[in-house]
């Protein structure tokens, strides 16, 4: 009786499983159906590079909270640090053009210094969650009312806008250039998601982290340094805000609170529909794009058509989320 | 004795209060949290200084609330701890702030309400508001003279609110009536921010190959819209009409832009505008007008230098 039942036989019918773990992309597809259906110009390039473009902004975001919701953790600041990482490069390269001018150095340490600061943010959150033993939850939901309202303080309650329009234009290639037709940030978005699944499925790091996410203990059993992978992962979610961040500033070249205002739903959005269970454990990088594509893709096939009242957009959102998490949840 | 005493130097107080003119004026704000809101803290500031150094007798004190139950305690503060006797007050949200401005105004607080109104009207002393039906009328009729009464056009809505109701009602209504042959190609919100006007803006160059004009409603969207615009490299649009009076855009009007031909105010001096009033009635002892209008005013090149405040953080 001490014995545990190992002779129970195991049926997996992993075929169908499989089946089911392309729910996302399967949606993706009957979205894109439907939308070509109703609008001939959806399908054009044109329109389908806007949408990526869109989407690389919160992808490489939910890219990065692919990683902190493996390990067991949570992430509500992004959208914040996109916010206060914005106002303060801003701020920087507005100060730095009066003396530089508007030259590459000037931009080249203006994102220096945003990258600095993502990165100290970063290290910042993953000591708190870790030395200091609070909860992830509390210490980003803390820090991101806290940059939100340093950013809000910094611009008055205004908009910070680029002071030098030369500057504005030698900034605005990293959104607006499209090499070979494919806009930078797409591109971008595309090398993220490759080196993170790398990092995910080819790493060291990447099996501590789902290590850590299915069973911190015996994680720490097994001899992982289990606060040092969890603080690289807070400072690698910081260090994708900041590629973000890069990304955005060039497209309106200013900051205001309501920017990056819900990006941290969405990345969570698009984590849980790729397949990544909010308790941890595992989760797909390639699941993240296709459930951040997604999200994006229902907002752009209601604006290119009027199907329904414009005071329900936000629902039908919900309800793709919560058919395509239905059609998950057999997942493990 | 020591009461009577007490009650005789209270009624002198009292008497001389009224001779002074000393007055304790609450002035309660949403907090800059947007561009809008910004403009108003930064008139409010700067109105007060005016105002306390025009008439030595009054305090004003300056409350910004974070969100309407913030602004409820803080009336409650005014009250108690300020012992004010007059309060203007832009409330965060009519609905919940009515009950809280109601119990100031039935202790005997002076009430001016600016801008979003009560649902119980008999909570305030005044109201001072800007436009909105004025504003979509000014901006229709704008539009409608610019493209010679004929043309495709496209409509950015704010977000999902009795004021933008107000705007696009008034704006359709005068299209109807004046300019029939003006279309809207269809109408979207774009939540008075810059990032949903550049994508709503998008989606519409995608669908619409020919639009002659656009209705931004207000400066922070049509930033969205004119970089749009300018990524998708469409010529075919003659103009985009904002509002509000955002600095820069009143900047680009009076330097002649091409496709900011023009603006229409609903300015967020109208909280100035109100602590002017109430004050002046305060101290002189004048009747307030129940209801006063502040009209939006189109902003043209001839007289963009009236409307441009370069302090001003909107």
């Amino acid at each position: 009786m001490s014995q545990p039942e190992v002779n129970k036989p195991v049926v997996a019918p992993r075929f169908r499983f499989d089946v089911l773990s392309y729910g996302p992309l399967l949606g993706l597809i009957l979205l894109g159906i439907l939308g070509a259906a109703l609008n001939p110009d959806f399908a054009t390039w044109g329109n389908i590079s806007n949408v990526l473009t869109r989407t690389s902004l919160v992808g490489i975001i939910a890219i990065g909270a692919t990683f902190v919701i493996i390990s067991g953790g949570i992430d509500l600041s992004v959208g914040s640090l996109l916010a206060l990482q914005s106002g303060v490069m801003i701020l920087t390269l507005n100060f730095l053009v009066t003396t530089f001018g508007a030259s590459v150095p000037t931009l080249l340490i203006g994102l220096a210094a945003t990258v600095v600061l993502g990165f100290v943010v970063g290290l910042l959150h993953g000591l708190l969650i870790t030395k200091g033993r609070i909860e992830a939850f509390i210490v980003t939901l803390g820090t991101a009312a806290i940059f939100r309202a340093v950013l809000t303080e910094l611009a008055q309650g205004g908009t910070l806008t680029f002071q030098d329009s030369k500057l504005a234009d030698l900034y605005s290639p990293v959104y607006y250039a499209a090499p070979l037709g494919i806009p930078v940030p797409i591109l971008v978005f595309l090398g993220v998601a490759l080196i993170a699944g790398l990092i995910l499925n080819r790493t060291a790091f990447g099996r501590y982290v789902q290590a850590i996410g299915s069973n911190e203990q015996v994680a720490r059993y097994a001899t992982i340094r289990v606060d040092m992978v969890k603080t690289w992962v807070y400072v690698f979610q910081a260090l994708c805000v900041t590629i973000a961040t890069i990304l955005y500033v060039p497209r309106l070249g200013s900051a205001s609170n309501s920017t990056g205002l819900g990006f941290e739903l969405e990345a969570i959005a698009a984590v849980i529909i790729g397949g990544t269970s909010l308790k941890g454990g595992n989760g797909k990088i390639f699941g993240t794009v296709i459930g951040a594509i997604l999200l994006t893709t229902i907002g752009n096939v209601l604006n290119i058509t009027s199907l329904i009242s414009e005071y329900l957009n936000p629902a039908v959102q919900g309800v793709v989320i919560i058919i395509v998490a239905f059609l998950q949840r057999n997942r493990k | 004795m020591k009461k009577a005493l007490l009650t005789v130097g209270l009624l002198m107080a009292s008497a001389a209060f009224a001779q002074n003119k000393n007055a304790v004026i609450g002035v309660s704000i949403p907090a800059a949290d947007h561009g809008w809101t910004g403009g108003v803290v930064y008139w409010a500031n700067r109105t007060k200084t005016e105002l306390e150094k025009q008439y030595p007798g009054i305090k004003i004190i300056v409350k910004t609330a974070k969100d309407a139950n913030d602004q409820a305690n803080q009336l409650q503060d005014l009250l108690t701890v300020n012992k004010i006797d007059t309060l203007v007050v832009l409330p965060y949200e009519s609905g919940p702030l009515t009950r809280p401005i109601k119990n100031l105004h039935d202790k005997g607080v002076f009430v001016t309400v600016v801008d979003r109104g009560l649902t119980d009207e008999s909570a305030q002393d005044a109201y001072v508001a800007g436009d909105n039906p004025g504003m979509g009328k000014v901006s229709a009729e704008y539009l409608g003279k610019q493209l010679g009464g004929k043309g495709n056009i496209v409509v950015l809505r704010g977000i999902p609110t009795v004021i933008d109701n107000q705007r696009v009602d008034a704006f359709e209504a005068v299209l109807k009536s004046k300019y029939p042959n003006i279309k809207i190609l269809d109408k979207k919100f774009a939540n008075w921010n810059r990032d949903d006007g550049f994508k709503v803006m998008q989606d519409f160059l995608t669908r619409f190959p020919k639009i002659d004009a656009v209705w931004a409603q207000d400066d922070d969207i049509a930033v969205g819209v004119l970089k749009a615009m300018d990524q998708a490299k469409r010529t075919d649009i003659k103009f985009v009409l904002g509002g509000a009076g955002m600095k820069e855009f009143i900047k680009k009007v009076m330097d002649g832009d091409k496709l900011i031909t023009a603006d229409v105010t609903y300015a967020p001096s109208m909280i100035a505008d109100a602590m002017k009033l109430t004050v002046k009635s305060v101290v002189t002892g004048s009747k307030m007008p129940k209801t006063t209008i502040i009209p939006s005013v189109l902003v043209t090149k001839q007289n963009a230098k009236n409307y441009y405040y370069p302090d001003s953080p909107f």
